[in-house]
């Protein structure tokens, strides 16, 4: 069977899967929509967890970044990690206990004022959002390569599907079809990496085939008889081409500091992941879940830098002054040459690869400038074609393109997504693992993306309408303004993935960087620091957010130049300044106006203890 | 306080004492002793991450792990501070467990 029908079999299978898990567990209460009758077993809500995190970006292009930036990429493995374990030591425990349904909820009952819970709801509904929108075009992107449809038909279906589980189910519903999810995924996230480690380094566990020397079938043939760690020939290659060391990066110290401490945060500050704590019986079960989400995440933590490593030493060595055609290489009299391996030309025509013959020489020149990759031409690859709209050919047989080329030698042009798409291909594994890569990363996208639209309903139905507008509703009431409001942040999400605003990619710093200087230090101080007060934390989250969204949109979007950032950090760590700046006003605040009154002051003493825990959950009727 | 009615539950096998009279000392000790393993598990979450995986990096990396390809701060960086992550949490919940009963603050 060829690829396309595998992907479609794999695809519908899933799909399917999911579909029927969203009808067992329909939610009937506010209590089941909003945190699945707080009854997921640890375990299970440990995997959803890491479903609901892992996002396209993760599953897709993680990887591949890594294997652009090398050592550089470390500051996502850390930072979307390590907020696990501020999450698990901080937060999750002490707001299980709290026991109510969201993150404004705890904002704004802890800070006794509506001004608190309503920024909290702006931050969570505008975090979220961005991060969805990314997810959507995740979901259309898959569809658009794996199976032919176009993007907007993908998105489409990707929105009738979470709408179905997201607006039936509500958390209950998203809970089980992202332990599903979480198991499809992993399992096709894993299974090319093993191979691609068997044939690079004849270990079958990347992890160690990482750090392990050269061999196996494709080992060898990189290695040519040399007997040196991949890592080593990594480096040299690296070098050689006048891209810096893979294990030494690009970024400097403190921004690298800094970014990965904003990542780190701003994971523990996402009201999607935060929210998922709510959902377990006891408090007891909120820190193992922490534990366990960790730990599914960690297996796809640890292998992405690997697979990431793999990839670069693959390509490097596949491309590097290689012929695009062996008949090209035969005119010029050469025996035995070096051609392109097959998979090149599969995603040049996916537009993922591209190649421009600068120097006229027939083969395939990949080459950094001063230590940093460059881009060959302008934008992404635009192919000239004919009014019968095939691609028109050069010299060698390769896409022509019509893009204004840059100033450097570098002649090729790599989409970093590659590195996890090409993979299967490259370790030539069957039809059916394309298949499963495919079904992956929808996995992973419409996972996060029902985790994320779940906040943004509940914010609205719930923190917006019954804490503030109409208090009065009944539950039936406010259960079908959450599916309401569900249904409309799914088109609006799809809106948003098919008409994808430019700055997507850059929304991403913002998210981070907001849920940083926003929530993190207001539901720390809310647990640890009685004193903190509304005056405090108020002033607090303003002026922590007030920073950090002037700094990204000045140097992101207002073109502010990079030699002007403050003290070397890029927007993308700007996060953990706004931080500070939030914990500091926050204290000096709170401390020079008056203590909060007693019954908040009680409220902290209970969140602190694990007993009754139950009692708390418990919904007024 | 105000959750009481619910009969106490706690059965047999917890020695320290649970009524609410001498609850507040209990409970800032509680406290207290939660905000020290708080402190040391951080104290490691930071030294292996922020520590040994970025400030302490170069230095680290002029070691290799033994028989692997590993510098020891790349390695930090890329694997090593996600398994001693894990290994945290872990630990965290175990430690934790044991207070909460040693208090009689647990949940059943």
């Amino acid at each position: 069977m060829d690829v396309q029908a595998w992907t479609f079999i794999i695809v519908g299978l899933t799909f399917a899967l999911y579909i029927g898990i969203a009808l067992w567990a329909r939610a009937g209460s506010t209590k089941e929509f909003y945190v699945a009758g707080g009854g997921v077993p640890p375990l299970a809500n440990g995997m959803a967890t890491g479903a609901d995190w892992m996002s396209a970006a993760s599953f897709l292009g993680m990887a591949g970044a890594i294997s652009f930036l090398g050592y550089g990429g470390s500051v996502y493995l850390m930072g979307w990690t390590g907020g696990y374990v501020l999450l698990a030591l901080l937060l999750a425990p002490y707001l299980r206990k709290f026991g109510k349904f969201t993150v404004p909820d705890f904002v704004g009952d802890r800070y006794y004022s509506n001004i608190a819970r309503l920024v909290a709801v702006i931050c969570a509904v505008f975090v979220s959002f961005t991060y969805v929108a990314g997810q959507m075009r995740g979901v259309g992107v898959v569809f658009s390569r794996f199976l032919e449809v176009d993007v907007t038909y993908g998105v489409l279906i990707g929105m009738g599907l979470v709408f179905f589980y997201a607006v039936l189910g509500g958390m209950k519903g998203i809970t089980y079809t992202q332990v599903a999810q979480y198991c499809v995924l992993i399992f096709a996230f894993m299974v090319p990496a093993f191979f691609l480690s068997i044939m690079l380094t004849n270990n079958p566990i990347p992890q160690i085939g990482f750090g392990g020397d050269l061999a196996g079938d494709i080992g060898n043939r990189i290695a040519a008889g040399e007997s040196i760690s991949l890592l080593d020939k990594l480096d040299g290659l690296n070098e050689e081409l006048g891209f810096t060391a893979y294990t030494q990066g690009t970024k400097s110290m403190i921004d690298i500091f800094c970014i990965t401490a904003a990542l780190m945060v701003g994971t523990a500050g996402l009201p999607h992941v935060i929210i998922r704590f709510y959902t377990v019986p006891k408090v007891r079960d909120a820190r193992i879940s922490a534990g366990w989400a960790l730990l599914f995440i960690a297996i796809l933590y640890t292998t992405a830098p690997a697979v990431g490593a793999f990839g670069r030493v693959n390509l490097l060595d596949a491309v590097t002054d290689a012929w695009y055609s062996a008949e090209s290489a035969e005119v010029a009299g050469i025996e035995e040459p070096k051609v392109i391996p097959e998979w090149f030309k599969t995603w040049e025509r996916s537009g993922l690869l591209a190649w421009v013959d600068k120097n006229g020489d027939g083969r395939i020149q990949y080459l950094g400038q001063d230590g940093a990759k460059v881009d060959p031409f302008a934008g992404r690859p635009d192919f000239t074609r004919d009014e019968n709209g095939d691609i028109l050919r050069g010299a060698h047989g390769e896409a022509l393109l019509s893009n204004t080329l840059n100033e450097n030698d570098n002649e090729l042009f790599v989409d970093q997504d590659i590195m996890v798409l090409a993979n299967p291909e490259i370790a030539q594994l069957p039809n059916w693992v394309i298949g499963l890569v495919a079904a992956g990363g929808l996995a992973a996208a419409l996972s996060t993306a029902a985790g994320l639209l779940l906040v943004v309903s509940t914010a609205i139905s719930h923190d917006l309408l019954k804490k503030m507008v109409a208090p009065n509703i009944t539950d039936k009431q406010e259960l079908l303004a959450a599916r309401i409001a569900a249904a409309v942040a799914v088109c609006g999400a799809g809106y948003l993935g098919i008409n994808p605003p430019d700055y997507v990619a850059a929304t991403v710093a913002f998210a981070f960087g907001l849920a940083a200087s926003s929530f993190f230090p207001a539901i720390i101080l809310g647990i640890f620091v009685k004193r903190a007060n509304r005056e405090g934390v108020i002033l607090g989250m303003i002026s922590g957010i007030t920073f950090t969204a002037a700094y990204i949109i000045y140097f992101k979007f207002l073109g502010g130049s990079s030699d002007n950032w403050f003290l070397g950090i890029s927007p993308e760590g700007i996060g953990t300044v706004g931080m500070a700046i939030n914990f500091f006003v926050a204290f000096f605040v709170s401390y020079i106006t008056k203590p909060p009154p007693k019954d908040v002051q009680d409220l902290v003493e209970s969140i602190r203890l694990p007993k009754g825990a139950g009692e708390a959950h418990e919904i007024e009727a | 306080m105000a959750e009481q009615p619910a009969p106490d539950t706690t059965p047999s096998s917890t020695p320290t004492p649970t009524n609410d009279d001498s609850g507040s000392t209990n409970t800032a000790e509680y406290w207290q002793a939660n905000i020290r393993i708080l402190m040391i598990l951080l104290a490691i979450w930071f030294t292996v991450s922020f520590g040994f995986g970025i400030l302490l990096a170069d230095v680290l990396n002029r070691i290799r792990i033994p028989g692997s390809g590993f510098k020891l701060g790349f390695w930090f960086a890329q694997q090593g501070s996600i398994y001693t992550f894990v290994v945290l949490i872990f630990v965290y919940v175990v430690l934790m467990n044991r207070l909460d009963r040693r208090y009689g603050v647990q949940e059943d």
